[in-house]
């Protein structure tokens, strides 16, 4: 069996800023830039705005000046290329997507392999609301309350047999559906994968929503992969199939550009994209720009999972 | 048409009324345009730029730029197409903004965006093959945009014609930034490129034509009656 390194402490809720602050200092910042041009300069070095909602869940792994990014981000600044590869295209394009019915295959090597229906796939664990950092590879993060299980829960009861080392995932492929595969922008479908171990991971996870409601689509509806300490395209969306296997699975951007992403694509400030540095990051909301942590801040929970590999080389 | 004039040159339409105050919104609004954008979108929560604001008006810029640059390179063929002789006078202002929001474009960058760390502006000038180009697309335009005045025209005479035609190397160097910097979706980059091929293939041509033209020309006159 799987031994997998334990989960760090969570952070106390108390040392998270309380809402109540960040919405005051949302209108203080206003009322400073309607009334005082003079201290502009000032101004725009502070939080553009803060979280419109209540975030429900967990913060897993959060520093305490994150504050989760507002629904109205979280939920128009997406890439999906299956929906267009504006980062606006995916909202627009995929409002009339239908996710139901929705069936996930689970296959490959497993004792019990299965075609589900997406309520029967998620009771293979439980339901949890968990706050999480997300960086995407193109430098700019964003704090999201997602809302799943954990992906270990459904390989659990798969029961994956003793050959089993990766988990491969891969996205619908309708182009009916998602006009973007009409389009030869990446190989379609799209695919991701993960070493057993990774997908093992108690902080991987298999989300159906977001602030406590369902995936918008843009968002992935109604399945989508979670890991938080990989770039946000390991985070594949409107899964249908997840095949357990003995060989590193193929994965999309990997095939489309190898020599700029890898199979790991583990957040590492030290380790550039060839077109740009990953030292650092643009939280949306805010103007000045952050230090992107190693393991986008969850390597007391995840490193041992790479220990004496070169990150390096295993971008 | 009726009077047309030697080797097919057409007279145009007038140039309406109204032409210089289009040209002058076309080249002083937008820029700024971005940038009260961003002002608005940081400091009264306006969402003009989107969710990242900074990110959306550099590449915002970038595309005026290119723009800019297919405006100052459809002058001459559209005056010799459709004869709107008074186009000219247009030209050295789209020349000119293009440069400008060219160079707004790489402030906006250094300035906003990579927030003058100067680790990472001097890793992205000398490693980042993208960004090399897209600068040394800027370099080529500081000495047109300084030559651009009436004096200057004067002064350099041919050389000024010859220096200007440094200009053609813009949209190249501009458009294998673009495409370069693209993750997967080269269809925006791509389109352009196929207007500057025209815009460029229609002055190889018309100079081939030329040349043609000249070489017949002289072989008529040698030739014996």
């Amino acid at each position: 069996m799987l031994i997998h390194p334990p989960v760090a402490p969570d952070l106390r809720s108390s040392a998270i800023t309380p809402e109540a602050l960040y919405l005051t200092r949302r209108e203080w910042l206003a009322a400073a830039g309607l009334t005082v041009g003079a201290i502009a300069g000032v101004s725009t070095l502070l939080p553009r705005k803060a979280a419109a909602q209540q975030a429900p869940g967990k913060p897993y792994g959060l520093q305490s000046d994150d504050t989760p990014t507002p629904w109205e981000d979280v939920t128009s600044y997406n890439n999906f290329y299956e929906f267009g590869t504006d980062k606006g295209d995916p909202a627009r394009v995929a409002r009339g997507f239908r996710t139901r019915p929705w069936t996930v295959k689970v296959e490959g090597l497993v004792s019990k392999p299965g075609d589900y229906a997406l309520e029967d796939f998620v009771k293979a664990g439980r339901v949890e609301d968990r706050i999480y950092r997300h960086r995407c590879v193109e430098a700019w993060s964003m704090v999201i309350p997602w809302r799943g299980i954990m992906l270990a829960d459904v390989l659990k009861r798969a029961e994956p047999t003793p050959g089993a080392k990766f988990v491969e995932f891969t996205t619908l492929y309708d182009p009916s559906r998602m006009p973007g595969q009409r389009q030869p922008v990446l190989r379609w479908p799209y695919a991701e994968g993960l070493r057993l171990d990774e997908a093992m991971h108690p902080l991987t996870m298999l989300a159906t929503g977001v602030y406590g409601r369902d995936l918008p689509n843009q968002n992935g509806a109604p399945l989508r992969l979670v890991v938080p300490w990989k770039y946000g395209f390991k985070g594949i969306k409107s899964i249908v199939r997840i095949r357990i296997t003995d060989r590193q699975p193929t994965t999309a951007w990997n095939d489309s550009a190898p020599n700029e992403y890898g199979f790991y694509c583990n957040v590492n400030p030290t380790v550039d994209h060839p077109r740009w540095s990953q030292a650092k990051e643009r939280r949306i909301g805010e103007f000045l720009r952050r230090p992107t942590l190693m393991f986008n801040g969850y390597a007391d929970q995840v490193e041992l999972l790479y220990a004496g590999m070169d990150l390096r080389r295993n971008y | 048409m009726s009077d047309a004039g030697p080797r097919g040159r057409v007279q145009g339409i007038q140039r309406p009324r109204w032409w210089p105050w289009l040209v002058w919104a076309a080249v002083l609004i937008p820029g700024p345009a971005v940038l009260a954008a961003l002002v608005a979108d940081f400091l009264l929560g306006t969402r003009w730029l989107g969710s990242n604001p900074v990110k959306e008006g550099e590449l915002l810029l970038g595309q005026l730029t290119i723009k800019y640059l297919v405006a100052t390179l459809a002058v001459t063929p559209v005056r010799r197409l459709l004869g709107w002789n008074w186009l000219q006078r247009d030209r050295r202002t789209f020349g000119l903004a293009a440069f400008f929001t060219a160079l707004a474009h790489f402030l906006w960058y250094s300035l906003l965006d990579v927030q003058l760390d100067g680790g990472q502006l001097a890793e992205d000038l000398t490693k980042r093959t993208y960004i090399i180009v897209g600068f040394a697309a800027l370099v080529v335009m500081v000495p047109l945009a300084l030559t651009s005045t009436r004096a200057a025209i004067a002064r350099l005479r041919r050389r000024w014609v010859t220096l200007h035609r440094l200009v053609y190397a813009v949209p190249v160097l501009g458009i294998m930034h673009w495409w370069m910097s693209v993750k997967a979706d080269v269809g925006p980059p791509a389109l352009y490129s196929a207007v500057f091929a025209l815009l460029l293939g229609w002055r190889w041509w018309q100079a081939r034509r030329a040349t043609v033209d000249g070489r017949l020309a002289r072989r008529r006159e040698i030739r014996p009656h």
